[in-house]
């Protein structure tokens, strides 16, 4: 059950996406991102839809467990599809009691629903392509210029590679809580509201003491391996680009360009 | 009465690169009032299959028989199949939440549906048998130390009445004190109450002190199944697979090796002792 959580899952592949320099892979999801409230039409569509096939077929990962990671946004999703489908003013379509479905809502909810699944398909092939560390050594990367204005960038980019890496562990956690918690008679899924409510009691407070456990532990790892924040701190493995790199970054800023392009001449 | 597992399989992450293959095709036949113990390496399997006898985790392939009733049943009451195969996990502290020991112990009875009075007997009970203090009961579960929160966890499932208890490494990361008195306290029970245990380790000593029948595991499948005398004879195996059988069976190896006639099935401190003193009576 708790599997099935891809947020920050790393998926191992042998593929010329997982061998791209992160920074290069993190550039390149960004522009898409931007990409995706760029577009307008089906030029536009088509454009950002083929080349997400063409990501996704190039990252080896299977395409089922990309859609996993679809069912966390499925709420959100459908609350801005019906925001959109009756809120947007516009040429009547269906009209009944209160309610009016305009062509422009129905355009707009389609839309919005394409950009928003896209955008959780583009970002998890960055995740699920890229380790962790890779990601946040990408990012530390590819911020230090921030540095300059004393944004602690190295210590923002442990925090959240400490965030990522405890993200499996938590799951684990739950899940050996959860089921001694069942061995003890315990029901997280049945009753109403409140009763389900009352039944995580025996589950958070033993995650909480075991993530405030970890933390500590942590920290004291930390400090006893004489860590202290990241001035004139080496790495084993320092980033270097390679020529995929120089091809990516080409074929990111072409495909901008492109659908930029797109927008301006439709 | 028994657990009856049927060439049970069970996959990890089906169909991800992340697949393993935590059991391949166990059979297993448990009766009522065994003392078993299950050793093996880290990850052959030892967890899974435990945690396949009370139904949390549901078998890819094949049955599980609990005194001649299929769980897997549609209608099989899982949850009351929880409370007859007590479960206690590794590091079962890890589990305790509430404000006051006595009530962390009632929280299995409550859920089983039994009125306050009666969960509250059941815990004063339980806690009673696993010998912790009165003077504890009703203070915060986080202030005892680490074997007697074990201790409180222990009780947790005892409190359910449970007929058959099993015990995922109950000695981990204790003091060879500790580690005694809750071994004892276990074999206590199976003594008592008849109770069918299942011991989970891989402190060979513990196992052979206490166990009547060994299950090897390794890498998912059943090795060897036997009486610790019968299964320490097999001392390369069970070194082969990162295994070692108890100390004294390698005395009485030794022993043997240089011409002393002792009978080799000694796994305990005790046995040896006899089998060294009749060798020399012989002569």
């Amino acid at each position: 059950m708790l599997r099935d959580i891809t947020i920050g899952q790393y998926y191992p592949a042998d593929s010329v996406i997982h061998k791209l320099d992160p920074r290069t892979k993190l550039m390149g999801a960004l522009l898409y991102i931007v990409s995706l409230f760029v577009f307008r039409g089906v030029a536009g569509f088509a454009a950002v839809t083929l080349t997400l096939i063409f990501i996704i077929a190039l990252s080896k990962v299977p395409f089922g467990y990309m859609v996993r990671g679809l069912k966390a946004i499925v709420v959100i999703l459908v609350i801005t599809i019906v925001f959109n489908l009756f809120l947007t003013p516009g040429e009547p379509l269906v009209e009944f009691w209160k309610f009016r479905i305009t062509w422009q809502g129905l355009e707009n909810a389609g839309f919005m629903a394409v950009r928003l699944t896209y955008l959780i398909l583009g970002s998890s092939v960055l995740t699920l392509t890229t380790t962790p560390n890779q990601l946040t050594d990408g990012m530390e990367q590819a911020l230090k210029p921030l540095n300059k204005i004393r944004i602690p960038v190295h210590e923002i980019s442990m925090m959240m590679s400490i965030a990522l890496r405890f993200i499996p562990i938590l799951i684990e956690e739950t899940d050996k809580i959860m089921k001694a918690q069942l061995a003890r008679g315990a029901e997280f899924e049945s009753g109403n509201l409140i009763k389900k409510a009352k039944s995580l009691v025996p589950l958070l407070v033993p995650l909480f003491i075991s993530a405030f456990r970890r933390a500590n532990d942590l920290a004291m790892a930390m400090e006893a391996r004489c860590y202290h924040g990241g001035q004139g701190r080496t790495k084993m493995k320092p980033l270097r680009y390679k020529r995929k790199d120089a091809a990516a970054y080409l074929l990111s800023v072409g495909y901008f360009a492109g659908v930029i392009a797109l927008r301006i001449v439709f | 009465m028994s657990i009856i597992l049927d060439k049970v399989n069970y996959v990890y992450s089906e169909k991800t690169a992340y697949e393993i293959q935590a059991l391949k095709n166990i059979s297993l036949k448990i009766e009522d009032g065994e003392f078993i113990g299950i050793i093996g390496h880290t990850g052959s399997g030892k967890s899974t299959l435990i945690q396949h006898l009370n139904g949390l985790v549901r078998a890819t392939s094949g049955g599980i028989y609990y005194n001649g009733r299929d769980i897997y049943e549609d209608d099989y009451d899982r949850k009351k199949l929880r409370g007859m195969v007590g479960l206690v996990f590794q590091y079962p502290e890890h589990q305790l939440f509430e404000t006051t020991i006595f009530a962390d112990v009632s929280f299995g009875p409550k859920n089983q549906g039994f009125t306050k009075k009666e969960a509250e007997l059941k815990a004063f009970t339980a806690l009673r048998s696993v010998g912790l203090s009165e003077d504890y009961w009703y203070r915060s579960p986080f202030e005892l130390s680490g074997g007697q929160k074990r201790r409180v966890a222990i009780a947790g499932v005892l409190a359910m009445d449970p007929e058959v208890l099993i015990l995922d490494e109950p000695t981990a990361g204790l003091d060879p004190k500790g580690r005694d008195e809750i071994l004892d306290q276990v074999a206590k029970l199976h003594q008592e109450r008849r109770m069918t245990i299942i011991l989970v380790s891989h402190s060979m000593e513990d196992v052979a002190k206490y166990v009547k029948r060994l299950i090897v595991m390794n890498q998912g499948s059943i090795m060897l199944d036997g009486t610790p005398g019968e299964i320490f004879a097999h001392v390369q195996e069970l070194e082969a697979v990162g295994l070692a059988a108890p100390q004294v069976t390698y005395l009485m190896h030794d022993l043997r090796k240089r011409g002393i006639q002792a009978s080799g099935t000694a796994t305990t401190l005790e046995e040896a002792k006899e089998a060294i003193l009749q060798a020399f009576h012989k002569k």
